[in-house]
């Protein structure tokens, strides 16, 4: 099996120097965003600047959790897997960044319009579900919480699938109706094929030697 | 033209004005990109010297001239105007030009011309944009006849004192304050009086968000945006939009009896 040969980092360089950095790296975007606004870099509406490239970063890290275990299939790269939550949890930072720019930065707290919003908007509607969805997740990724949940904790995370198509349809519907969706369309293929991958390979049982797991 | 010329205009605000390089960098115009910097970046390869306009339909004095012809018998003013994306952001940008009653007129327009429709420049090769088919190309806009007669409706051929830069729409573009930016067409070729209802480029790609009327409007919200407020660039709190976009006063009878609800 290819699983066997794949390349593995030598322990302890993964738990201590692959892993920090991949830490660094994800905190990365903020530090740009963090200089941009220090130096004024990021054009003449920087406050649609932050959340969009906020949101982005959101769909990004969800994307990168759910192609760790792609890697690990289709390479057996196994140590990914190890990465997952971190992932997972930058996501969900870059998420609550997100929201917090949207509720701060556009609305002011203004609650009345941001129900409003919530109702009459569709893109926004489905953004904050996504984002509703995502905070179970969040909540329940530490280790006495994946013992306690069992079987349910596996169940609960399938959860990542649709929060991610409602992040993507986020952005598509955002997009104007015939234009602009150029970059959305990007996402979407990207989980079309992560997902995809999936389904095949739960389907064609004789692949999945390896379980499917998120 | 230097500023001191350019006569001073009563419709001019006073509201501070949004800085020369947020006005050129922050653009929609979707021939060059759909990104805000795209313009900056690409509209450099239009070509606006020679440059020719077309006039035809319902008018006495049809015909194609060249910018020098449509320009001469203008002096140029000054006119400091909010203009209000229906994005939900605004600016405040001194245009250079002269009243676009004064141009129309020159052509006669008959009792039969009750609109008036423009064109933007359709030519892939200087609009890269165009070669995807974000838009129905070329870039279509019209205007009511009473609206396009209405003092406040200008045509820029600069701000800030200088010649328009290409992303703002060079060499001539249309300014109309009270309606979101879009229906203020830029880099205008063609100028047609018609008797029914012209289509627009939004009309079309988007019935149900983007009305012929477009007038600013904070009652009435786009499916995506909110109307009621907007953010000023260069501001950062949000700020209330007004009623045709401030202009109310100049603006309203032209459209009393007219459910503004309906004719968004």
């Amino acid at each position: 099996m290819r699983a066997q040969t794949a390349v593995q980092i030598r322990e302890p360089y993964f738990t201590k120097a692959f892993k920090p950095v991949v830490f660094a790296l994800a905190l990365l975007p903020l530090a740009l965003l963090g200089w941009g606004v220090w130096q004024d870099t990021l054009g003449a509406n920087p406050i649609e600047t932050i959340t969009r490239s906020l949101g982005e970063w959101t769909l990004r890290f969800l994307l990168l959790t759910l192609l760790l275990s792609t890697l690990r299939r289709a390479t057996g790269w196994v140590q990914g897997i190890r990465l997952r939550r971190m992932l997972g949890l930058f996501a969900f930072f870059y998420g609550v960044l997100h929201l917090l720019s949207y509720l701060w930065l556009d609305q002011f707290f203004d609650w009345a319009e941001i129900w409003y919003d919530i109702v009459e908007r569709p893109f926004i509607t489905v953004g904050m579900l996504a984002f509703v969805l995502m905070t179970p997740l969040a909540l329940t990724s530490f280790k006495a919480a994946i013992r306690k949940l069992g079987r349910n904790w596996q169940r609960l995370h399938t959860l990542i699938y649709p929060l991610t198509m409602l992040g993507v349809l986020h952005f598509w519907w955002l997009a104007d109706s015939k234009s602009r969706t150029e970059v959305p369309l990007i996402y979407a293929v990207l989980l079309a094929v992560l997902l995809g991958e999936r389904l095949w390979r739960w389907s064609v049982p004789r692949f999945s030697k390896t379980p499917v797991t998120h | 033209l230097p500023l001191s010329v350019a006569a001073k205009s009563t419709f001019s605000t006073d509201e501070e004005q949004t800085p020369f390089d947020d006005i050129t960098t922050y653009n929609n115009f979707y021939e060059f990109g759909t990104d805000k910097s795209d313009p900056a970046q690409y509209a450099s390869m239009m070509k606006t010297s020679p440059w020719s306009v077309t006039v035809d339909g319902e008018c006495a004095k049809p015909g194609k001239l060249n910018l020098e012809d449509i320009l001469k018998p203008h002096s140029k003013e000054e006119r400091i105007y909010r203009l209000r994306c229906v994005e939900g952001w605004s600016m405040v940008i001194p245009w250079l030009g002269f009243p676009l009653a004064d141009l129309l007129k020159r052509f006669e327009p008959t009792s039969k011309a009750k609109y008036v429709s423009f064109e933007t420049l359709f030519d892939s090769e200087q609009m890269p944009g165009q070669k995807r088919n974000v838009l129905d190309w070329p870039y279509a806009e019209g205007l009511r006849l009473d609206e396009a007669m209405h003092p406040l409706s200008f045509i820029a051929t600069g701000l800030y004192g200088k010649d328009l830069l290409n992303q703002n729409g060079a060499p001539l573009r249309l300014v109309v304050p009270w309606k979101y930016g879009f229906k203020s067409i830029k880099s205008i070729v063609k100028i047609s009086f018609v008797e029914k209802q012209p289509d627009t480029s939004w009309g079309r790609s988007a019935p149900g968000e983007y009305g012929f009327y477009s007038n600013v409007n904070p009652e009435v919200d786009h499916p995506r945006w909110s109307q009621r407020k907007e953010r000023r660039i260069g501001e950062f709190r949000k700020r209330d939009t007004l009623m045709f976009n401030g202009y109310a006063e100049q603006v309203a009878s032209l459209y009393s009896g007219l459910d503004l609800r309906k004719n968004y």
